[in-house]
């Protein structure tokens, strides 16, 4: 009995805060109004990566009248000729994105480790360790996070090509794999934290300096380095003009340079929109999983410390 | 470097017990000293910070200094990147002075740029206002930051399909209410807006969400007191969410200045090889002069400007919102 009379005593009162506050309401509608924007786009991706060429013209609806996954099979390289032919019959693009998607996991994978290697090691030497001239290079490596990556992109174009490392893993990785100016930056807050008295007793207990990183420093960052890990994830991810300038075409090129070369290529005219949308989503689903895993963690600790790249 | 850094564990481990043994059986400096983490030991620990470091001090001298180094003389030069480069002195910047395409250039990025920070920063403010007032859904906040997430390629595929002239729902819904429609990336009057309002799209609820956790460190009894003087929604936020949250919104802006200004995924998958004139962004006009036109001292010597720019910028920007000073403290 009360069980059934408590939502019916909650709404009246939620209508009668409604009715009291005019002006809440109007906010919680903008706020609405928001969400709908922010996320209606995706969901219109999806609907169209689940829709037939064929009736791409006048299905308005929210869902397509008869769903299909050809398009997804198209992009993935899986489906047959005749289900290409049916669909869009004049593709001139290879259309093989499973290989772009394992290029962009290997590539996010790398970075993202060994960026965070490189640099959780330097944050330690910037944040526990005392050597002379330590705040000038600190400097130094905080003044790389201002250059606008455009201006390093002109020279080390040139250093690959000498390299004949252009179209090549190598020359994909190199420029991100040993450091990352914001990541060792974002470490050093916090190996700054951990208690003077803790590492001295660690070395007391007869651990060295890579004793006091390995088994105390890293183990009690668990949280940030993680978080960190996940940040340089995501930015590795999404990463798109170095990608498209040294892979190109090639086949170390990953999911957004293929994107790009799938839209750019395809006639513009009638344009392959159900295949561009379907080969969008598989850019878009790591993200929705990343966000199903650690949103939480993500929006509670966004701060400005972690605004920058 | 790891496999190093083990192997010289033994003497480090009995250098430093000696060196800290020391140090308390002499003289230790008083508690307070020591955590405010003055250096202790004299001859410091430059070796082993060395070692640390090197992994990252390569990266940061061979992608980081010799470019910037390289950058700043190959804009001294004459340079195809088949043939080495031939110094021509400050010929480049002279040209930059008579070169439509590059004023033209400057002058869309700075549309794109005053659109995209205007609207960004006042839907952000917007939002984490709404925030902060309204809920504290973890689930909303993930919503509102997704976009940012997502990405620029991605943003630009799916806005090209929905923008589209003939088959994108934006259209549709203009035809519905009797609107005429739009060409929107391909006309001329609305393409940079529209590359803007994309990329405000994007940003808007990561920038929210910043200022957002900017305004949770404003003491709460600021605004209890001021309820309690009868002050309304608008005169709070006029005068205490807004000058407090100062510092917080000054980094905001110079990061998002920053930021927007190297706007490019977007202008290269939505133009490609072509772009609008319009849409014609300087560091896309850069791309186009070093990997199309394969002048690289040329493009260095733009990419030199767009750095004074910027450096210009943040300068005047963290001076002018005095961000270093806050109300609170």
């Amino acid at each position: 009995m009360t069980k059934k009379m408590t939502p019916q005593v909650h709404r009246k009162s939620w209508f009668r805060r409604v009715r009291r506050q005019p002006g809440r309401a109007l906010a919680w509608g903008g706020l609405v109004l928001l969400l709908f924007i922010t996320l209606f786009p995706f969901w219109w991706m999806f609907k169209e990566a689940i829709t037939h060429n064929r009736n791409l013209f006048g299905d308005f609806g929210l869902w397509p009248r008869d769903p299909t996954i050809v398009n997804f099979k198209r992009v993935l390289g899986l489906a047959t000729s005749a289900e290409q032919q049916a669909e869009f019959p004049n593709q001139l693009v290879h259309l093989d994105f499973i290989e772009n998607v394992i290029n962009s996991v290997v590539f996010t994978a790398v970075v993202a480790l060994g960026s965070v290697a490189s640099s959780s090691l330097a944050a330690y030497a910037f944040a526990r360790l005392n050597w002379r001239g330590r705040n000038v290079v600190f400097g130094v490596f905080l003044a790389a996070l201002m250059l606008p990556p455009i201006f390093g992109v002109l020279p080390n174009f040139i250093l690959m090509k000498q390299l004949g490392w252009v179209y090549t893993w190598n020359g994909l990785l190199a420029p991100y794999f040993l450091m990352s100016p914001f990541a060792i930056f974002f470490l050093r807050q916090f190996f700054l934290n951990i208690p003077q008295e803790t590492e001295e007793a660690a070395r007391l207990d007869g651990l060295g300096r890579w004793g006091v990183f390995r088994r105390i420093c890293l183990p009690m960052s668990r949280a940030p380095v993680s978080t960190l890990l996940t940040i340089q994830a995501v930015f590795a991810w999404n990463e798109y003009l170095w990608p498209q300038l040294i892979t190109n075409g090639s086949h170390a090129q990953v999911l957004t340079v293929a994107l790009s070369f799938f839209v750019l290529n395809t006639p513009g005219v009638a344009r392959d929109w159900t295949g561009f949308m379907a080969a969008t989503t598989l850019t878009v689903i790591p993200l929705v999983l990343f966000m199903l895993a650690f949103g939480r963690k993500l929006v509670t600790n966004l701060q400005l410390g972690s605004a920058g790249k | 470097m790891l496999r190093v850094a083990s192997s010289a564990r033994p003497t480090d481990r009995f250098g430093q017990a000696v060196t800290v043994t020391a140090l308390v059986g002499d003289k230790a400096p008083p508690l307070s000293v020591r955590l405010q983490g003055r250096p202790r030991r004299a001859q410091g620990d430059g070796r082993a910070a060395l070692l640390f470091i090197l992994p990252a001090l390569v990266g940061l001298v061979v992608f980081y200094l010799v470019p910037l180094v390289r950058g700043l003389y190959n804009s001294l030069t004459d340079y195809n990147i088949l043939q080495s480069p031939k110094f021509i002195g400050t010929q480049n910047y002279q040209s930059l002075l008579h070169d439509d395409i590059f004023w033209n250039s400057l002058k869309v990025t700075a549309e794109y740029v005053g659109i995209n920070i205007s609207t960004q920063m006042t839907g952000g403010l917007l939002i984490a206002v709404l925030l902060d007032r309204l809920t504290r859904s973890i689930v909303i906040r993930c919503a509102l930051v997704f976009p940012w997430l997502v990405p620029n390629v991605a943003v630009a595929t799916i806005s090209l399909f929905m923008l589209d002239r003939t088959v994108g729902v934006v259209n549709r819904v203009l035809a519905d209410v009797h609107l005429p429609g739009q060409y929107f990336y391909q006309s001329p009057h609305e393409a940079i807006a529209t590359v803007a309002l994309v990329n405000t799209w994007r940003n808007v609820g990561y920038t929210g969400l910043l200022l957002y956790a900017g305004i949770q460190i404003i003491p709460k009894y600021l605004y209890e007191s001021a309820r309690i003087d009868g002050a309304n929604e608008w005169r709070v936020f006029r005068s205490i969410t807004l000058p407090l949250l100062r510092p917080v919104l000054a980094l905001v802006l110079t990061v998002a200045v920053i930021g927007s200004f190297q706007i490019y995924d977007t202008v290269s998958v939505v133009y490609g090889t072509s772009p609008l004139p319009q849409a014609n962004v300087l560091y896309y006009y850069i791309y186009t002069v070093a990997f199309g036109e394969g002048r690289m001292g040329y493009a260095s010597a733009i990419a030199v400007v767009l750095f004074a720019i910027l450096g210009t910028l943040t300068f005047l920007e963290l001076r002018l919102l005095r961000a270093s000073r806050s109300d609170l403290r």
